[in-house]
């Protein structure tokens, strides 16, 4: 399949904006998988140096400013999974993280962007499995899907079975999205037919609701791991491929990004799907955000930069957006403190 | 709809200008006029001038006074003026300023960034983050290297003061790739930056003021071809160094030729940039961009000529045409720009006739969806352009073409790829890509260019050499290779004018008695080529007389074809290059020990020559032996060196042999200067074409055996005897011989130099003065085998 032919259909084929913010695409045609084609990825070996330097650049050739920047980072609230991943995690806290995901910005900052009146809110909530019944009720009629992890997250070395009752349980939750880890042992020992058949699995179980496949990066190492997992992981059929789980020593960083992005372009020309992609983990700062949105525009093009096909998994990037925005409206810098907690 | 539901439809960029309103108020502070920069002070400006303009608008941004030869002269005594103070500072002295024009630089980065952008039209992205960042690491790099001086090149003195000519596509950076080196060496310079960016070089003025930089040490005379002929022609300068174009570099070489100044020239290229299908191929796209839509291709080391292997060809230029469309030409000063504006209204005309007659001649171009936009702004914009199925004979392939255009042809084998990345006259810079080491270093030796980037392109730093082979130059600017373009030999400045011999007699019969004649079997002397004794073509000789006159023998008188013979079998032998410095230093060895058991023989000869008494005869041939045996020891040990310029990179200079050298001999001390010039030579694994002493051939021509039977592979050394400036000039003119040695009479040393130009051979010539060939100060050092390569710089970045 021809990239550039299938973008331009895209665009005639999209729709007006109605009421959200989001342009309504055309329906993302949901990917299918295909058999397990190792010749797609063996060969390729990703130049470090090489991604590093682009990385580094992706940032320093492009620049957002004033009222590009405060759109983007409002596009970033919509792209985000607000998530809450924690051992103390209660239904009280996934409340009011909800809460907040339906209204991540301050009404008076909504109405000196001229956005009042649309439906702002994050792109979903992302929350620990026993807590997908608390967060579903939270949400109700929000549009806003909840995401939960799964498959034994963070670490994935459960039983299979029981990692598959772990999705299942979700989704019958309630839970749109599923975000499964991978066995990274599979990839560390370019086991990729056992990759490939645990992600089928799971996709399987998942039924109707999406599958962010974290392949856990960090932890992979090399970026030609990065490359060989994300092509697995699509190939079984992911609907998203996702960096970390925010638990490995080094998380989402911009050349694992880089490499990942580039795998689901060459998806793309192998199969025709259009497959999602989320950094999550150390994503702090506005500025990250942007750097993100800046990779998702030069490499993969503007459907990209909708949360259809891009996700920021966060716990506390939404504060620094949040005092970011108020800046660019006001011309003066915020506090902390003047934006409500999530 | 407002206008941040407007951003959220489109998801642009939005515009991002980078603040110039205090590089403004400098140019507004000039008062839209700039002189020259004589003596630490800036002249008032005078009658004729010139207007620069801001290319990426066409507005005038100021008025700069043309420099002439009574300007040039000025600066040139305020830099001998200040000569001598500054030459005799103290390293740590001459550092504290080196040092403080690289904390000056730095303090005023941004300033000196808008300017360069609002001048030449580059990105501010790249002023910002490439330009003035190298310009300030350059200053430190050369801190150091004043800092060192006499204790890492003792024997050395400053070559002078120095006049500069520098080019408009990277003003500042050239700036500081001449001046730097030179100020650490203790030389004073004159600059002549281009006529269409003159700007930062004036900023630069104002800074060495501001950073207490003595008067005169650092002088700026304005202009463009005239002023720059000025300066090459003044006799003032001990020193011209020059970046830009290859025929301006030919005519300055002719210019200086026989003057006796030191010359550097850094050319043009059309460097290869080779994608092995084993490449990551995202990567190399990415490369490409930083290699032809870096400051618009205007980049001499530009990798301008893609080669791609055949099988993955059509998969990298899909890759390539999708990533076109994402640059973005524009605004140089906005910080989202990738290719900003061409330097001049000029140089668009030069770009579009060579895209044109290419697209006339059939190749097929590519340029994003947007180009037209691009070529209809205002303003000296150009969109990136692809060739693809470019023939290596189309002169896309061959001619630089200075602008954002990559030309593509494809290759089958590694072989094929080297081949092909040599098919040019040019030899600056490679790009080599492929996740395979093996297959990467084996292309990066063969390829013939100063510089290969593995896996990367365009990177530079002040530790690492940069410079050309063949018609991209020679000599090297960074790194220690390049302190000794601004450094000379400190006996040198005491040398006296050699003795030439009278002319050859003519090659005719002498109608005296040959000694033994008709009583000892007659021995020809012939000439020596490819490991054959071959008679010369001309089918004349010429007598050769004793030290007293009296007739001993009579050598070939070879000529232009012999020379070409010799040039050929030289080609050949090239299994030499590619021997170990251990195998090289075995034949050496063994060449030692033979000519040792021949002292008797040699001692008579030299005795017979030269009247030498026969103890000092014998000590001239133990002498030989000697250095012989002292080359060899360095044939496995002048190997280079590694650096670290970045982190996980390892940047090798590697000093690689000429191939094919001449060497023209001198007339006195007929063995040991053969052999100190021949010996280097073939130790660093050059084959030679060698001219010995004209008078007193026979020496040279006595080892033919000793050559022979010390397993000297054949065509390594060629000995072509002869008159030397005759052979002499068919050996400068020779398009296949990369360096000439030529140690005779002050003319002969202007005619081989001004020759040269022809094919930009390397040369070392005598300028007319005497060596003292025993000496081993003067006779042997690491001096000739610094002359006998030249450093290749091979970045290789590894990571996992």
């Amino acid at each position: 399949m021809n990239v550039k032919t299938d973008h331009a259909g895209m665009a005639n084929a999209r729709p007006a904006a109605e009421n959200g913010l989001v342009p309504v695409h055309a329906a993302i045609r949901r990917n299918e998988g295909m058999a397990l084609e190792p010749s797609l990825f063996e060969a390729m070996d990703v130049n470090l140096s090489a991604a590093e330097r682009r990385a580094a650049t992706l940032t320093t050739r492009r620049s957002v400013k004033k009222a590009w920047q405060a759109a983007w980072l409002v596009r970033a609230i919509e792209c985000m999974d607000l998530t809450t991943l924690a051992g103390d995690d209660t239904p009280g806290r996934v409340e009011r993280l909800c809460a907040k995901a339906k209204h991540p910005l301050r009404d008076d900052i909504v109405e000196a962007l001229g956005l009042s009146g649309h439906r702002l809110h994050t792109g979903a909530v992302c929350v620990y499995p026993a807590m997908v019944p608390v967060a579903v009720k939270a949400l109700e009629g929000s549009g806003i899907p909840v995401a939960s992890v799964a498959t034994g997250f963070p670490a994935g070395l459960t039983p299979l079975p029981q990692r598959l009752a772990e999705i299942r349980y979700a989704v019958g939750e309630g839970a749109a999205e599923i975000d499964i880890v991978v066995t990274r042992a599979h990839v560390l020992t370019g086991d990729w037919q056992a990759l490939y058949d645990e992600v089928r699995q799971m996709r399987e179980a998942c039924g109707e609701a999406h599958l962010k496949a974290i392949l856990a990066t960090g932890e992979l190492k090399t970026l030609t791991n990065v490359y060989k997992a994300s092509m697995v992981a699509m190939m079984a059929g992911a609907d998203f491929i996702k960096t970390s789980t925010g638990m490995e020593a080094v998380n989402a960083t911009l050349p694992v990004s880089l490499v990942m992005v580039r795998a689901i372009r060459a998806y793309l020309e192998a199969s025709g799907y259009r497959i999602g992609f989320k950094p999550a983990g150390g994503i702090r700062a506005a500025k990250d955000a942007l750097a993100w949105l800046i990779l998702m525009k030069e490499e993969l093009g503007r459907d990209w930069m909708a949360p259809e096909l891009f996700r920021l998994g966060a716990s506390s990037l939404l504060g620094d957006i949040e005092r970011q925005i108020e800046h660019f409206v006001t011309g003066r810098y915020s506090s902390a403190d003047r934006h409500g907690l999530a | 709809m407002n206008q941040i539901q407007d951003i959220l439809r489109t998801m642009e960029y939005g515009p991002a200008p980078e603040e110039d309103a205090h590089v403004r108020a400098w140019l507004k502070r000039q008062g839209g006029s700039f002189g020259h920069f004589i003596g630490g002070r800036f002249t008032k400006p005078e009658t004729r001038s010139f207007k620069v303009f801001n290319p990426s608008t066409g507005e005038e941004i100021g008025e700069v006074a043309e420099g002439t030869e009574n300007d040039v002269d000025k600066a040139v005594k305020a830099a001998t003026l200040a000569f001598a103070k500054w030459s005799a500072l103290s390293g740590n002295e001459r550092a504290r300023h080196l040092y403080a024009l690289a904390r000056s630089v730095q303090k005023h980065a941004r300033f000196l960034a808008v300017l360069e952008t609002i001048d030449n039209g580059k990105p501010i992205r790249e002023t910002r983050d490439l330009d003035i960042p190298l310009v300030a690491r350059h200053f430190y790099h050369h801190a150091g290297w004043a800092e060192l001086r006499d204790e890492q090149f003792p024997g050395h003195a400053p070559a002078g003061v120095c006049g500069q000519i520098i080019p408009w596509n990277f003003p500042l950076l050239m700036l500081s790739w001449k001046v730097a080196p030179a100020l650490a060496a203790g030389c004073t310079v004159v600059l002549k930056p281009a006529e269409h960016t003159p700007l930062t070089a004036l900023a630069f003025a104002e800074i060495c003021n501001e950073a207490g930089l003595p008067a005169g040490v650092f002088n700026v005379v304005n202009g463009g071809g005239e002023t720059g002929a000025a300066m090459v022609a003044h006799p003032g300068f001990a020193k011209i160094a020059f970046t830009g174009s290859t025929e301006i570099g030919r005519a300055i070489r002719r210019q200086t030729a026989g003057t006796g100044k030191k010359l550097s020239l850094e050319l043009g290229g059309k460097s290869p940039f080779i994608v092995f299908a084993d490449a990551d191929l995202d990567a190399a796209v990415e490369g490409v961009v930083d290699a032809i839509w870096f400051n618009q291709g205007e980049v001499c080391c530009a990798g301008s000529r893609a080669l791609v292997q055949e099988g993955v060809a059509e998969r990298f230029y899909g890759k390539l045409r999708q990533r076109m469309e994402k640059l973005r030409v524009g605004d140089p000063l906005d910080k989202s720009t990738d290719i900003g504006a061409v330097v001049a209204p000029v140089q668009i005309e030069a770009i579009t006739a060579k895209v044109e007659a290419g697209v006339k001649e059939g190749a097929a171009l590519w340029q994003p969806s947007w180009a037209k936009e691009v070529s209809g702004r205002p303003g000296c914009f150009y969109p990136p352009s692809l060739f693809t199925g470019v023939s290596p004979a189309s002169p896309l392939a061959q001619e630089e073409i200075f602008g954002p255009v990559l030309v593509a042809m494809t290759f089958r084998t590694p072989g094929e790829a080297v081949q092909l990345a040599n098919n040019s006259r040019y030899g600056l810079a490679a790009s080599i890509w492929s996740q395979n080491l093996d297959t990467a270093f084996d292309a990066a030796r063969q390829v013939k260019s100063g510089v290969v980037w593995i896996n990367s392109t365009n990177l530079f730093d002040g530790a690492v050499g940069f410079g050309g082979y063949k018609e991209s130059g020679f000599g090297r600017e960074g790194g220690r290779e390049g302190m000794h373009e601004y450094l000379a030999q400190a006996w040198l400045k005491k040398a006296k004018p050699t003795r030439i011999a009278p002319p050859l007699e003519a090659p005719l019969p002498a109608g005296e008695d040959l000694p033994g004649g008709g009583r000892a079997l007659d021995r020809t002397i012939k000439l020596y080529i490819g490991g054959k004794q071959a008679r010369p073509d001309s089918g004349y000789s010429y007598p050769i007389y004793d030290h007293a006159g009296k007739i001993v023998t009579e050598a070939g008188y070879g000529n232009r074809k012999d020379i070409r013979n010799a040039v050929e079998a030289a080609r050949k032998a090239e299994g030499w290059s590619g021997m170990t410095g251990h195998a090289r230093a075995q034949v050496l060895y063994f060449l030692a020990e033979n000519l040792e058991l021949r002292t008797d023989e040699f001692a008579a000869r030299l005795r017979q020559a030269t009247g030498a008494s026969p103890a000092q005869a014998r000590k001239e041939v133990a002498t030989s032996v000697a250095r012989i045996m002292y080359y060899a020891a360095w044939a496995d040990k002048y190997d280079g060196a590694v650096r670290g310029p970045q982190p996980r990179m390892l940047s090798l200079a590697l000093p690689e042999p000429f191939e094919v050298v001449g060497i023209s001999c001198p007339d006195d001390a007929p063995l040991i200067s053969f052999l100190s010039l021949t010996l280097p030579a073939i130790a660093m694994g050059n084959r030679v074409v060698v001219t010995p002493s004209p008078r007193q051939p026979l020496a040279a021509c006595d080892l033919y055996q000793v050559l022979d039977t010390s397993d000297v592979p054949p065509g390594v050394v060629n000995i072509v005897t002869g008159d030397r400036d005759q052979l002499a000039s068919v050996i400068a003119r020779h398009d296949d011989v990369a360096a000439h040695w030529y140690f005779g009479s002050a003319e002969g040393s202007a005619m081989v130099e001004r020759e040269s130009a022809g094919n930009l051979k390397l040369t070392w010539v005598n300028n007319g003065k005497a060596r003292d060939w025993h000496d081993p100060k003067e006779g042997q050092g690491e001096e000739f085998l610094f002359k006998a390569t030249r450093i290749k710089s091979i970045w290789t970045p590894f990571g996992v």
